[in-house]
């Protein structure tokens, strides 16, 4: 389970965060839904401490991150997998080599058996015949399942998603998000999505957390959302231009 | 009033703290490069990037550094009556100045810049990100195997410079303008000692480290976006440039 705990955030005299807390519950998928440019990024980069904050506490299975370093840091974030933005694959391996990397990398395991799991999950997001690329040489929506089949193939206890479909075709966006629910049933890991993509990702989560300008204004179900009675959540899930929050 | 005082204050302040980033940075990578696991693959592979790969322009650069030495050497000795000593005056500026100093100015600008622009791209796509979310240490992967390629990789340059710059020297005084080549090498021997070679030397792995250690930093604390790489790659570029022929001065004052 992971904690947030009043989490504030300033880059450059920017205040991003502005006092976030929030609860993820373990083995559910949460998404932080919000405007682009919010910080949902941000936020998520804090919990596996890519990102310092300037105040705030964020515990991983009751332990604050915060202060962490060297080994006690690499323990906690060995329960993680992380799926970046673009995919963030390494340019000079290949699709084969990126998703064997962190059991190579690791992991004891013999090269035998990471063949097996990287093939296993290769498949499992339709590339099985890709492993000889690379990134470079695959669509965009393609980097985004080889990126997918990597932040899984340690079988981590909490995957972070970033945004996993943005840019996607509306296709493309519903295998990914199929993809993930299907994941995370079989595996039971925790998962935290950040997107945009109301009300799609809706349908994939167990909870949502919306951030509005540096602080989560609401949180809860998919559906009590759905029927919030709070305007700025109205006007994000709905997309219209009018109302309480200015496109800026 | 205070206004100018107060600018360069903080542009004095912003420096130094700069500069103090870069010696952690420095400090950082010369530990990982000590403390285990080795990333022996990928040290090897960036040696023979910095190393191999700058081996045909090393060469050129060589080729014609020597032989401009022997042309202009000629002609101003002659005029001193001392043509005799063009070896030495070959040997000597390549062994001292030209071929530590040259060398790493020529790896600046092939495998600095390529350094700089592979690891700022890396850092603007998350890549460097994705490792330290899997617990791995950035350092050891991508700045640690450059450092010691400049390590390793430079002062081998160097030598293989000096050589061709005097073999280009050769060429020019002996062949083209008639000086004898026992006359040529006769009096490089005499006039270059084991001091000279060692300066040489301790120069060149000095700028093997600084280029790499700098293009590495400046490509790892890469802005956001296309316009950030470049402007990295271009501040490794003359960084290193300049802080090569100031660190020049300042060592030939020691070595002297």
């Amino acid at each position: 389970m992971i904690e947030v705990r009043d989490l504030y955030k300033a880059f450059d005299g920017q205040q991003v965060l502005r006092g976030v807390s929030l609860t993820i519950s373990q083995g559910r998928i949460t998404a932080i839904i919000g405007r682009s440019g919010t910080g949902k990024s941000v936020l998520l980069k804090h919990l596996i401490r890519l990102l310092r904050p300037d105040r705030g506490q964020v515990l991983v299975d009751g332990v604050d991150v915060v202060p962490l370093r060297g080994r006690a840091l690499d323990r906690v974030r060995a329960k993680f997998g992380v799926l970046f933005q673009g995919g963030a694959l390494f340019d000079s391996l290949t699709v084969f080599e990126n998703v064997a990397f962190p059991l190579r990398e690791k992991t004891p395991l013999p090269e035998p058996e990471v063949a097996h799991r990287v093939g296993e999950r290769l498949e499992a997001v339709g590339l099985a015949d890709m492993g000889h690329k690379f990134p470079a040489e695959i669509s965009g929506g393609m980097r985004k399942r080889v990126a997918l089949a990597r932040a899984l193939v340690t079988d981590p206890q909490i995957v972070l998603f970033d945004e996993p479909t943005t840019g996607l075709d509306p296709i493309m966006l519903n295998a990914i998000h199929h993809l993930i629910a299907d994941t995370q049933r079989r595996f039971g890991f925790t998962g935290v999505v950040v997107s945009h993509d109301v009300p799609d990702v809706f349908e994939i989560a167990h909870q949502v957390a919306m951030l509005h300008e540096g602080t989560i204004v609401a949180a809860g179900p998919p559906d009590q959302m759905l029927r919030s009675d709070d305007p700025r959540v109205h006007q994000f899930i709905t997309g219209r231009a009018e109302g309480p929050i200015r496109p800026s | 009033m205070t206004n100018p005082v107060r600018a360069i204050g903080q542009v004095s302040l912003r420096l130094l703290a700069e500069m103090g980033r870069m010696a952690i940075f420095l400090g950082s990578s010369v530990f990982w490069a000590v403390v285990p696991p080795y990333k022996v693959r990928r040290i090897l592979k960036q040696i023979h990037f910095v190393g191999v790969k700058s081996g045909l322009v090393i060469l050129l650069t060589a080729a014609f550094t020597g032989m401009v030495l022997g042309l202009q050497g000629y002609y101003t000795l002659r005029k001193f009556g001392s043509d005799a000593l063009l070896g030495p005056a070959v040997a000597l500026a390549l062994i001292r100045e030209l071929g530590p100093v040259l060398s790493a100015l020529m790896v600046t600008g092939r495998a600095g810049s390529a350094i700089a622009a592979e690891i700022g791209i890396m850092r603007i796509t998350e890549q460097i990100d994705a490792l330290s979310a899997m617990a791995l240490n950035p350092m050891k992967y991508l700045v640690v195997p450059q450092v010691v390629a400049g390590l390793v990789a430079v002062p081998l340059l160097t030598a293989i410079f000096d050589v061709v710059g005097i073999y280009g020297g050769y060429l020019v005084g002996v062949e083209l303008l008639g000086l004898s080549s026992g006359t040529y090498f006769g009096e490089m021997r005499t006039a270059v000692d084991m001091k000279d070679i060692n300066g040489g030397f301790v120069k060149s792995v000095i700028f093997g480290v600084l280029v790499t250690w700098i293009c590495s930093y400046k490509g790892y604390t890469t802005g956001y976006g296309a316009e950030g790489v470049s402007k990295a790659t271009t501040e490794a570029v003359v960084l290193s440039s300049v802080l090569v022929l100031v660190a020049d001065y300042v060592l030939t004052s020691f070595l002297l």
